[in-house]
């Protein structure tokens, strides 16, 4: 075990950046709109009694966020990192660093020794697990009270009660909470796995009785993909929370998923603290959350909250502090319990920001033994909140396959107004294979909805991330997407509005035609900084020409585009085809993160992401990018003469999605597959992706071992 | 003046048309008549039959090639009324105006270049002694004028039936592109055939372009090579633009096709000075020189043996990440433009025979014409072994070596990690090596190597005896350059007279 300690003047550093984050938490956060503050119901008490160092077992932005808090609170903090992890930005905000063990996470974050070494030797009073990692681990939760040191979560008994999903339906059962038709034990093999489905009747949902977060969760339609499933959520569910058992039960079609916050305390307040809509799932893992629901009442919501609350008491759980209890909504409003979580939410955001209270500091004050210091009435939502789960993975593979790599360039929008940036990563941060590949949790917040989703699509608007592919295209087209903005949406809502998979935003007419002129403006500031050289005494005078032509290819559809500008109105006129001319102010450089142009008095945003002297321009707009081909007159003449690239094959070779671990290899040089047979597993962010040939052929080639690290693009497998 | 008694011939000439036109109305008609005719004659080359031939083959004709290249309506043509000389073989019934080659001269951005493009069309752009003179006129004039020269070649090789008046018309070009050397940027463009004595231009000039798929650049053709060693091989794997991006270290760049290539010369261009007498371009930028660089503080893993990508550090710290780099695939374990990088990505960014080549020529090259280098330095040392050693390491080391040293322009050094060895003494070698030699026989090798680690392995020993400047916060390296930049462009400093050096070749 390795221990960093920090220099003096990298401390004052870090003090004042301290400083400084915490007093973005009370300023950035104050909302536009409602009782003002933020954290309006409850404020920090600086007289309370409190811990005085509190150890995070965790990393990335949920690390930040309880950080952030404790500072507030003025209690110090003690962060726990693996060695890869000790220039991230939970680290660098700690008082204190411990690296506790190798990149893998059951070697570091869910080394429970060696985080119990880190509680001792820093003398933490208090230990905060954040979401994942142990957080709902009971053995953890166990030592630690052992040691007499403080869980800041539920008891070791109520997580083992209320954790385990067979041991909290069976509590549920008990208490009448409305259940979903399933098998509430513990499925033994594949061929239990296929009676206990076949005696509910399919479809089935097969997941891992530990798990959370989508991982380790398959829906199965027969039998043959109930032993299929079967087998990779029983490895998925090992990986991930090192406990492989599973359950079965039905799957409700067309459901929404909302979920009630609950919070308690040691005297025996038990309030909930409404609503959150997470429909918006891919495999069954959340992207985008809102609060309130748009599909709930006031009285199915006070039953739904009051039926949450009936079922932590039922089981005792008081001294808790925290959970969430998920519900699936049919759209008769019929609710049926899903699962409970003895921990702090991913998207406790929305909750924050329509409630007014800061759930971490809650959490930590219960922990401590204070009571809570409102009452039920007082939970009410203050205008609306909407948070997007940016992630480093590419939407356009099955809504998104994780991707690695650095940000090399990284600004987040949260100098807008109601924005809330809840990230650990910052400039220069390295998203690796080993951790979830999260990059930030965009929350927005308004009076209403619609304002939300407007501060919304501003914020991913001007989200700049260089270096690793994003989620945010598709963020982006969600959030304007008709039935979204309806609020007609259901688990099923990728698969059902995007039936091909996600193809990037689908531009109209007028969108395109914005598009298409930007570019050709930036091709003309382009042109004219290419000649304006400070110190070339020799350069022909360059008399500028009055029309600069280019021929403008965007999804194979040519245009001719004539643009006038004009250096005295600071303006450029496109001519598009024969369309009406477009009017773009000459307002924003080359070099700027974000352009926002003045299109015809309209302003829009778009992004120049790559520019190269060849013509090609890549521009991000309304999320998308968008590759186009400017091409001056002589070189647009005899663009059809060049021969075209030769394209992969694809059918016939496999080419790794995304970046991972292969985990088995199912064919050998020479072997005869069929189209469709699974050739090889490759892990990633500890999701297990069956890889599949394109075509029937004979094996040609395979290039890799079970063990291999590959990167994204890497061609696996050749058929001949 | 060679320059001047050209456009005074020019002059003349002109004069005495007009003097003639006046003589007689009716011929003077008919003279200008013959003008238009022999130039639109000229502008069609070997024939629009030869011209679609050569679009099929994906290749486009030499004036299409100026007409991309150059700036809208700069091209301004020299000799296109010269025909070929040779009587033999019935050469005199087939004539083409300007013959096999275009030449004149243009602007690129605003700033002048001379070019030639050689015209596939005619004679399969063989090069005939007219064809080598206009060639040689340009060439002059750049010298003269101090302007770049740019080379589009696309031609068969000799004219056959000119014999040896063809093959001297090579000799005065190599010893134009000799002479020019280090005076006036050159740059070639293949984009066609390149073989026999041909390649040696190309070769003495600074910069290759080849277009893939369609350019070939060797000294004997796959025919000869089977009929001598039996070897089975195409044009493609003898000398197509892969093999030299990635084997012979021939070629310093290649794109996919004509228009790329083209476009991405002018690119490379404005780079470049027009001559050693001018300046280094300095173009309007929006990127503040004070840029902090904080992505820069976390590229370098903290394993010294752990790779990364010396990429994204110059990127991160050149103006508006715009790099062009030279030679991508080739000795990749070096990076060159302006910039002189080790990259640990590539065999840990050691040095070996290539990458010694390759940044030795390089870094001439700026030298020549006054291109400060900036140098990140992230070397385990030389590459050990019997290859390397037998195929002359040390000669080749000692290139770049040279290089650097006779180098007189500004430059800046970045130790990016570590520099051990013939690069630079902030050790002379890694812990484990060093414990090696100094403690052959000891037991505790461990405590030995950390001992080594905390006397060597960091930058103390090297900053306490003023071996390197300072050490600075890796976010600041952008903002040190360009101080230290602007401050050194006002350095003055000249190797001592002499004939030429000899540098170890």
């Amino acid at each position: 075990m390795r221990a960093i300690f920090f220099s003096t003047t990298f401390r004052t550093r870090l003090i004042l950046q301290q400083c400084l984050i915490s007093k973005r938490l009370n300023s950035i956060y104050s909302p536009s709109y409602g009782p003002g503050n933020f954290y309006h119901l409850d404020h920090v008490d600086l007289n309370e009694s409190k811990f005085d160092k509190i150890l995070i077992a965790n990393r990335g932005e949920i690390a930040c966020r309880v950080i952030r808090t404790c500072q507030a609170m003025g209690i110090k903090t003690v962060a726990v990192h693996s060695d890869i992890d000790h220039n991230s930005l939970f680290v660098k905000m700690a008082d204190e660093a411990i690296c506790i063990g190798p990149a893998p996470t059951k070697l570091s974050y869910l080394n429970e020794d060696a985080i119990l070494n880190a509680v001792k030797s820093s003398g933490a009073q208090a230990v905060h697990p954040g979401y994942g990692f142990l957080s709902e681990n009971t053995k953890f939760a166990k030592k630690l009270s052992d040691h007499n040191v403080e869980f800041i979560g539920p008891s070791s008994e109520s997580i083992l009660a209320m954790g385990d999903k067979i041991e909290s339906k069976r509590i549920a059962k008990k208490a009448n909470i409305s259940m979903i038709p399933g098998f509430d034990g513990e499925v033994n093999d594949v061929e239990h796995c296929v009676q206990i489905s076949r005696d509910i009747g399919y479809p089935v949902m097969i997941k891992a009785s530990a798990g959370g977060g989508g991982k380790g969760m398959r829906v199965a339609w027969n039998d043959e993909e109930a032993r299929e499933n079967f087998k990779l959520c029983k490895g998925e569910a090992a990986s991930s929370f090192g406990d492989d058992r599973l359950l079965v039960e039905k799957f409700i079609d067309n459901p929404r998923h909302i979920e009630f916050q609950i919070l308690g305390d040691k005297q025996g307040n038990v309030f909930y603290l409404n609503e959150r809509e997470c429909s918006i799932q891919r495999r069954n893992q959340k992207v985008i959350e809102e609060a309130p629901s748009v599909f709930l009442d006031d009285i199915t919501r006070r039953k739904m909250g009051e039926e949450a609350v009936q079922l932590a008491k039922a089981v005792g759980y008081y001294s808790a502090g925290m959970c969430t209890v998920e519900f699936m909504v049919d759209s008769q409003k019929n609710f049926y319990f899903l699962e409970m979580n003895t921990r702090l939410q991913v998207e406790h955001p929305i909750t924050e920001a329509t409630i007014g209270i800061d759930l971490v500091h809650q959490m930590i004050r219960v922990a401590k033994g204070h009571s809570l210091r409102f009452k039920q009435e007082d939970i009410k939502f203050h205008g609306w909140a909407i948070e997007c789960r940016v992630y480093a993975e590419d939407p356009y593979k099955a809504f998104g396959l994780p991707s690695i790599g650095r940000l090399t360039s990284y600004k987040d929008p949260s100098f807008i107004p109601n924005v809330r940036c809840d990230s650990g990563i910052t400039e220069g941060s390295e998203i690796s294979l080993y951790y979830d590949p999260l990059i930030c949790k965009l929350t927005t917040f308004g009076k209403n909805r619609s304002e939300a989703l407007t501060t919304m699509a501003q914020a991913l608007d001007a989200y700049v991330i260089r270096g690793v592919t994003n989620n945010i295209p598709l963020l982006r087209d969600i959030i304007t997407e008709e039935r979204f903005v309806k609020g007609d949406i259901t688990t099923k809502y990728l698969p059902t509005v995007y039936p091909q998979g996600f193809k990037g935003k689908m531009l109209n007419d007028q969108e395109r035609l914005s598009l298409t002129a930007v570019a050709a403006c930036v091709a003309v500031k382009s042109s004219i900084r290419d000649g304006s050289f400070k110190n070339m005494l020799r350069q022909t005078v360059r008399s500028l020409p009055k029309t600069y032509t280019y021929e403008i290819l965007l999804n194979d559809k040519k245009v001719l585009c004539h643009v006038k500008a004009s250096a005295e109105n600071k303006q450029f006129e496109v001519q598009i085809d024969d369309n009406i001319p477009v009017f773009i102010d000459d307002n924003f450089k080359l070099s700027d993160h974000v352009i926002h142009a003045h299109v015809n008095n309209e302003i829009i945003a778009l992004q120049l992401f790559k520019m190269e002297s060849t013509g090609n321009v890549t521009l991000i707009y309304l999320g998308t990018k968008y590759e186009l081909r400017v091409l001056p007159e002589a070189a647009a003449k005899y663009m059809s003469i060049m021969p075209e690239k030769k394209a992969i094959d694809y059918a016939s070779v496999l080419i790794s999605p995304m970046p991972g671990i292969v985990k088995s290899v199912n064919v050998q040089v020479g072997q005869s597959v069929s189209d469709g047979q699974e050739v090889c597993i490759v892990e990633a962010m500890k999701m297990q992706n069956k890889l599949t040939a394109g075509r029937a052929g004979k094996v040609k080639f395979v290039g890799i071992k079970e063990g291999d690290t590959v990167e994204d693009g890497k061609i696996l497998i050749e058929l001949e | 003046m060679n320059l001047a008694r050209n456009f005074l011939r020019n002059t003349v000439h002109s004069s005495q048309l007009i003097r003639s036109f006046s003589s007689s109305s009716s011929n003077a008609l008919k003279v200008k008549n013959e003008v238009k005719r022999k130039r639109e004659l000229a502008l069609v080359g070997g024939g629009t039959k030869r011209i679609e031939k050569q679009h099929q083959k994906g290749k486009l004709t030499a004036r299409e090639r100026l007409e991309v290249l150059l700036d809208p309506k700069s091209f301004v043509e020299y000799d296109m009324f010269v025909e070929h000389r040779c009587n033999d073989f019935g050469m005199d019934k087939e004539k083409y105006y300007g013959d096999s080659v275009i030449t004149g001269h243009g602007l690129i951005n605003g700033r002048p270049v001379y070019v030639f493009s050689q015209d596939f069309t005619v004679f399969g752009g063989s090069l005939s002694s007219v064809h080598a003179q206009k060639i040689c006129k340009i060439m002059d004039q750049a010298m003269l004028v101090g302007a770049p020269v740019i080379g589009l070649n696309d031609s068969g090789g000799a004219r056959i039936q000119e014999g040896v008046e063809s093959l001297a018309g090579y000799a005065d070009i190599f010893q134009r592109n000799v002479l020019a050397s280090g005076v006036i940027p050159q740059l070639s463009l293949i984009m066609g055939p390149c073989a026999g004595g041909a390649v040696y231009s190309p070769a003495l000039t600074d910069f290759i372009f080849m277009v893939r798929q369609t350019s070939y650049l060797f000294i004997t053709g796959p025919d000869v090579v089977q009929s001598v060693t039996n070897e089975n091989v195409t044009q493609e794997e003898l000398g197509g633009a892969n093999s030299h991006m990635t084997k012979s270290g021939v070629a310093h760049f290649a794109y996919d096709n004509d228009i790329d290539t083209l476009l991405r010369t002018r690119e490379l261009f404005n780079f470049l000075p027009l001559s050693n007498k001018d300046p280094t371009p300095i173009r309007e930028c929006d990127d503040s020189p004070n840029r902090l660089v904080d992505s820069l503080n976390t590229v370098i893993p903290l394993e010294s043996t752990a790779a990364y990508d010396m990429k994204e550090v110059i990127y991160a710290t050149v103006d508006e990440h715009d790099f062009f780099e030279v030679m991508p695939e080739w000795a990749k374990n070096i990076i060159v433009v302006g910039i002189v990088a080790n990259q640990p990505k590539s065999m840990a960014g050691c040095l070996d025979i290539n990458a010694s080549v390759k940044a030795a020529r390089f870094v001439r090259f700026c030298d020549a014409f006054n291109i400060p280098l900036l140098t990140f330095v992230d070397v385990p040392g030389f590459l050990p072994g019997t290859s390397q050693e037998h195929n002359g390491i040390i000669r080749h080391g000692a290139k770049l070596l040279y290089a650097f040293a006779e180098a007189t322009v500004p430059k800046i050094t970045i130790i990016t990690r570590k520099a051990y060895g013939g690069a630079y003494d902030v050790a002379v070698m890694g812990a484990q090596g060093a414990v090696k030699i100094i403690f052959r026989e000891g037991k505790n090798v461990k405590d030995k190597e950390l001992e080594y680690i905390d006397k060597f392995a960091n930058p103390f020993p090297a900053a306490i005896r003023g071996f390197v400047d300072d050490i600075i916060e890796p976010n600041q390296t952008r903002k040190r350059i360009c101080r230290d930049l602007n401050l050194l462009a006002g350095k003055q400093l000249d190797n001592p007279r002499k004939k030429h050096a000899n540098m170890p070749l």
